[in-house]
């Protein structure tokens, strides 16, 4: 099997590279790297629902931290704000809301694990194959300016990609009256219903 | 740096969220592991973009204007997703997905579900 | 006008007045009665124009091709000679005799306007058989009158017997009309035309191929239509419909038209031996069978249906020897005297309130509650014993005439078996025909006991008709002797010596034996009461009628049969006359031949459909369902569970196209 053909530019320029002389910032990255594999592996294992909400902060950090690695500043620190900071909020919300448990729940996972796990398994297989075998020789070049620089990236954002950027705001004021909505309906069926989630949407979009 | 570092991440990543996706019972935990999947696609998004700026004449940064618009839906797929848990809490007083089965092959052919089931199904 | 045009107009006539009365009948009452009385009038006028323009002188043809029709052409065809023109003027006479009784007769009858426009359509059916040059043409006429018959027979359809009647008057007739339809379609392919003239040149220079086999098919429709044995047992049973119906049916529509298409086709049947003397066979078994049935019917009509049935087996009989002439003779001085029988009968009926015998032998004085039926029947019933001078004595002894003839061998084409078959059964049936001539008078009109009832005078219109009818059968025979042959073969329709000596003697015969036994027996009719009189002085001759027919099996047990001790035929057939008033069982045999047998096969039909054709179709459901089933295990309802197969499967496909598009 032979993928490798994508790259054969990078390849011809970047020849002394190699995998048993590793710069400082592919150690960190591999660490860094780990440990949000860590992190995520635990949130989708661990028994206590508390506590995979916790773990994914821990997940979607290293996460920002590998974007700052890679020189995007700006998508590290958008990262930060709306995932680690409203989006595991949300979440923990939402526990709340639905009453989980605190503490070990022993019936977390359904009884599909074991057909996730075999497909998991059998796509990460194929997806790493393929990756490893298309980009083995392939490298980055992270010398020179950064590449994601919120000048960079504001630049190009509101130069190219206004009209996209614009139409993204119809789509969260759609998400927001669909969210108020579903809520609404849900207050109507039963009377005194708890209402907080109702202005969670609200919160997002003033995140952006 | 090695470009299949990230790649291989985002990939160990993306299959983490699917496990997640498809093993938890809880309906706010498979929000969390669609969350993980969401951000390994990033990932991959902003290691591509930042190699191809070093590699092509000209860029848009496409990935990276891409990533940003991933994360901004993705916030609204999480409120969204929120409020259709919540709802079906408040009907069913259980988030748990498996035991939302009201399209299951029951052992009467006729008629799909009780009225409260076509109830869950409207306000779902 | 030239005469193809008035002839076109003969059956035309009917037609638009059965039409114009089936639109009108109840938007405007008021129009029915002339609408059913004038064509058939009008018609009788232009055939008898035609008759006379024609003047037995050579046929008139005319044909128009409406389109072009495939390999054999189908014409518009008018062919008239001598027969065609005075069958058509009897056939619009007695239509025109009963449109005008059947006024008075069903006066009050609610669906009249149908009944009306049916039996003009009827007539127009007959007319269009008799002037037909073309043989489709002439089976379309043939078809509608089968139609017609269903209809009216079962006009009383509120009765079982009539509705059983009707359809037995089809199917029967039906199973004739499907061998004749095919032995038509020989005929044309071999001759290359339908048309009569041209059929019959081709039969004239021998180019017939298979005519024993087209003789038989032929020969298989006209015994449906014209009702000879074996086809039969629907003459009997459509005694249910109306009396002028039967009058019509019997005297000169429907079972003459068997007789006239042999006739007119002669030469065709003359090609085949073997067919002629089939046809001697029918008509003798005919002739005797129902002679003997005759004898022993209780119901009044049912004497006249089995009487017609033997006289078609004289028309028949002169047409297995050969002469034509003498059986359109016979079947003009019939339809005259059989259908003054038939209306007469319907009057005595609704004078007693009976049609059975049984009844009517224990009423004094019906003679005279109607004088003219009296009268008028008694000449019909001489005319049908064939006692000298009446018309019946003179076309009868040319029938015989023709068969001694045979029997010498003098005649061309014809074995001379069949002469003798048809002489010895003939001079036999003139015996049985006097006998039941003579116990149907005499059980009728000299019956002792109460005093019939009163049911009012009988209609003017009823009691015409029946003088102008009883006129030809009086005097038809005695006058039109010498002048027919002009009309017809040229053949020679003079009674002979020998037969008429014969015939005439053997008629005295049996009326003097009739009459013994009835002077034994009648003494008995006082000490055995008998009989039901459905008593209806207001209501018309049709209620009576269906009222009468309706209670002779409920009173007597059997629709044919009353088991009256005062019977003269009890003496005469003896042990005979129980199976002679069944028919001889022919309907049971029938049952036993062919009913059972068929129902049988439809029972075996029906289980291997049930139970085995229908057990594969079980199967092929149950399969797939059983399969569902199983496959509906799948369907959790668990949203991971779908989601992890389909991604499963997204993996695996995904796999699968690496590796192919990488060749590996």
């Amino acid at each position: 099997m032979n993928l490798a053909a994508a790259a054969p530019l990078a390849d011809a320029a970047h020849a002394p590279h190699g995998f048993l002389s590793p710069t400082g910032v592919e150690i960190a990255f591999l660490l860094v790297g780990l440990a949000t594999l860590g992190a995520a592996l635990v949130t989708v294992t661990t028994r206590q629902l508390v506590h995979a909400a916790l773990w994914l902060v821990v997940a979607l950090g290293g996460l920002a931290v590998e974007y700052l690695l890679l020189t995007a500043e700006f998508i590290a620190w958008v990262q930060v704000l709306i995932y680690v900071g409203s989006v595991v909020v949300l979440l923990l919300f939402g526990l709340m809301l639905t009453r989980a448990p605190i503490g070990r729940s022993p019936d977390a996972d359904s009884g599909n694990r074991w057909a996730a796990l075999a497909v998991a398994i059998a796509s990460a297989v194929a997806l790493v194959w393929v990756v490893v075998d298309a980009f083995r020789t392939t490298w980055i070049d992270l010398d020179g300016p950064a590449a994601g620089s919120t000048r960079v990236t504001g630049a190009s954002l509101f130069r190219h990609w206004v009209l996209p950027f614009e139409a993204l705001s119809v789509l969260l004021l759609a998400a927001l009256v669909g969210a108020i909505v579903l809520s609404r309906k849900a207050k109507a069926d039963t009377a005194p219903g708890p209402s907080a989630d109702l202005d969670v949407p609200g919160e997002k979009e003033g995140a952006r | 740096m090695h470009l299949a570092y990230p790649a291989v991440l985002s990939a160990l990543l993306f299959c983490t969220g699917l496990y997640g996706v498809l093993a938890r019972r809880n309906a706010i935990l498979v929000l969390m592991s669609v969350e993980i999947m969401l951000n390994a696609v990033n990932l991959n998004l902003v290691a591509f973009d930042v190699w191809l700026s070093r590699t092509a004449q000209e860029t848009l940064h496409s990935g990276q204007a891409l990533t940003l618009f991933t994360i901004t839906i993705a916030a609204a797929e999480i409120g969204i997703g929120l409020a259709i848990v919540l709802a079906v809490y408040r009907n069913r007083g259980t988030s748990d997905i498996d035991k939302l089965r009201d399209t299951a092959e029951g052992p009467d052919p006729e008629g799909p579900g009780t009225p409260a089931a076509e109830k869950a199904e409207a306000s779902a | 006008m030239t005469t193809t045009t008035l002839a076109v107009l003969v059956p035309l006539l009917p037609f638009l007045g059965a039409a114009a009365g089936l639109l009108l009948g109840r938007t405007a009452p008021g129009f029915v009665r002339p609408l059913a009385v004038l064509p058939p009038l009008a018609s009788l006028v232009l055939a008898a124009l035609v008759a006379v323009r024609q003047g037995g002188g050579p046929a008139i043809d005319a044909h128009t091709e409406l389109t072009p029709t495939g390999s054999v052409p189908i014409e518009l065809a008018l062919h008239i000679d001598g027969f065609a023109a005075l069958v058509a003027v009897l056939v619009a006479f007695v239509a025109t005799c009963v449109q005008i009784y059947s006024t008075g007769y069903l006066r009050d009858d609610p669906r009249y306007p149908s009944y009306a426009a049916l039996v003009s359509l009827f007539t127009s059916a007959m007319l269009l058989v008799v002037y037909s040059g073309d043989l489709i043409v002439l089976l379309v006429g043939w078809e509608v009158m089968g139609i017609c018959s269903y209809f009216l027979v079962g006009h009383y359809w509120e009765t079982p017997e009539a509705r059983a009647a009707s359809l037995k008057a089809f199917l029967v007739t039906k199973l004739g009309d499907v061998p004749f339809l095919i032995g038509l379609f020989a005929l044309g392919t071999d001759a290359g035309s339908f048309r009569i003239t041209r059929v019959l040149g081709t039969v004239a220079s021998g180019g017939l191929d298979h005519p024993t086999l087209i003789a038989l098919l032929l020969l298989a429709g006209v015994a449906g239509k014209s009702a000879q044995f074996p086809l039969h047992t629907w003459l009997p049973d459509a005694m249910a419909g109306p009396t002028p119906v039967s009058a019509l049916i019997h005297a000169a529509t429907m079972v003459a038209a068997g007789v006239y298409f042999i006739a007119r086709l002669l030469p065709v049947f003359e090609a085949s031996q073997a067919a002629m003397v089939v046809l001697a066979v029918m008509a003798a078994v005919t002739m005797a069978g129902s002679g003997l049935a005759a004898l022993a019917q209780d119901d009044i009509k049912r004497v006249l249906a089995y009487s017609t049935i033997g006289q078609l087996g004289y028309m028949t009989g002169a047409l297995a020897v050969g002469d034509r002439g003498a059986a359109v003779f016979h079947l003009l001085s019939h339809g005259a005297f059989k259908a003054l029988l038939f209306l007469a009968a319907g009057v005595i009926i609704h004078a007693a309130g009976t049609n059975s015998l049984a009844a009517m032998s224990r009423m004094h004085g019906l003679r005279d509650r109607v004088p003219d039926a009296y009268w008028t029947m008694t000449v019909a019933l001489l005319a049908l014993a064939a006692i000298p001078p009446f018309s019946g004595f003179f076309s009868k002894e040319s029938v015989l005439g023709a068969a001694e003839h045979a029997t010498a061998g003098h005649t061309e084409n014809v074995p001379g078996a069949a002469g003798w078959i048809v002489l010895v059964a003939g001079l036999l049936t003139a015996l049985l025909t006097a006998a039941y001539a003579t116990r149907l008078w005499l059980l009728a009109f000299r019956g002792r006991g109460a005093e019939a009832p009163d049911h009012g005078r009988q209609p003017l219109t009823m009691t015409v008709v029946l003088w102008v009818l009883a006129v030809p059968s009086l005097a038809f025979g005695g006058l039109a002797y010498r002048s027919l042959p002009g009309w017809f073969d040229g053949r020679d329709l003079t009674p002979t010596l020998l037969t008429s000596i014969l015939g005439t003697g053997l008629a005295v015969v049996g009326g003097l034996l009739t009459y013994g036994a009835w002077q034994r027996t009648s003494a008995l009719a006082a000490r055995t009461p008998l009989g039901a009189v459905a008593a209806h002085p207001e209501g018309d001759a049709g209620l009576v009628e269906a009222e009468a027919i309706a209670t002779h099996e409920p009173a007597y047990g059997d629709i044919a049969y009353a088991p009256d001790p005062a019977d003269p035929s009890r003496l005469l057939l003896g042990p005979l006359r129980r199976p002679a008033a069944a028919g001889f069982h022919l309907d049971a045999v029938y049952t036993a031949l062919f009913v059972r047998p068929v129902q049988a096969a439809a029972g075996l039909v029906r289980f291997l459909d049930r139970e085995v054709v229908d057990t594969y179709v079980r199967a092929a459901a149950a399969a797939p369902r059983l399969l569902g089933a199983a496959v509906r295990r799948a369907q959790t309802g668990n949203v991971q569970t779908y989601v992890s197969a389909l991604l499963a499967g997204t993996v695996v496909l995904a796999v699968a196209v690496l590796l192919v598009a990488t060749g590996a």
